[in-house]
């Protein structure tokens, strides 16, 4: 006769084993964003709509470029982790699969991107 | 447990059966800002790309974000990252366990959507 529990029997059953974590990571990464959004907002805004020259020379301050590299970090890692969900929701099996192996690469392809540019902008 | 029948289960009825309400609507309008918001921010990213390539690329791309569609598409963002900001916030506030009740939930609802306007138009004033 088995004595084990019903909730013992299920216990690691799941088949994603990272809901927990991931959620975590959410909640990490968006209440960095909290800050650096409206950072970002403001930083950029003020820059949009200048010359190349403004623009290359704003982007050389320290303050408006961190703040530009740190959004893009963190902001495309929380979409990777969102948009994962999204997929997660409304998709099943292959096409699952590879939606969401494509929108990761977006997502680093994008964060990458937007790094080195910065980056370039500001050396 | 692992022999349960798993071809006939009743399943839970899903959101179609549900009249809308406040809540179920800020929560999927917060799912579909933040999703949406790879739009403007792919365009931002490209923007910066050509800044740090040649002033000629740069002056193509920004043409583009600063024509009447990039300002629409640039709009549109600003008002979703307010929303998503505001609505992240409140679900932030949730994982505390606080203000949870009904009441809350409905004041809260109605602070994102009138703060994610708000905030929309003061952006565009200060900016």
């Amino acid at each position: 006769m088995d004595y084990t529990t019903d909730r013992k029997r299920v216990t690691g059953l799941g088949s994603a084993k990272s809901g927990t974590e991931h959620h975590w990571h959410m909640m990490i990464s968006s209440a960095a964003l909290c800050g650096l959004i409206p950072m970002f907002v403001f930083t950029f805004g003020s820059a949009l709509g200048g010359t190349y020259e403004e623009v290359l020379a704003y982007y050389q301050r320290p303050f408006p470029a961190i703040v530009a590299i740190l959004t893009f970090l963190v902001g495309f890692w929380h979409f990777r982790g969102g948009v994962q969900t999204l997929i997660e929701d409304y998709t099943r099996g292959h096409t699952r699969k590879i939606l969401i192996v494509c929108f990761t690469l977006l997502s680093y392809a994008a964060m990458a991107t937007g790094i080195f540019a910065v980056i370039r902008l500001a050396l | 447990m692992p022999d349960v029948n798993r071809g006939n289960r009743p399943l839970s009825p899903h959101l179609q059966i549900y009249r809308p309400q406040l809540t179920s609507m800020t929560s999927i309008v917060t799912r579909i800002t933040g999703n949406g918001l790879l739009v403007g921010s792919l365009l931002i990213v490209w923007w910066f790309l050509a800044a740090a390539t040649s002033p000629e690329y740069f002056a193509f791309v920004d043409a583009i974000l600063t024509s009447w569609f990039g300002d629409l598409v640039l709009f549109l963002s600003l008002w979703a990252l307010w929303y998503h900001t505001l609505a992240g916030i409140r679900h932030l506030i949730w994982d505390s366990g606080s203000l949870l009740g009904l009441k809350s939930s409905y004041q809260m609802a109605y602070g994102i959507i009138g703060g994610s306007v708000l905030l929309t138009i003061l952006t565009v004033l200060v900016i």
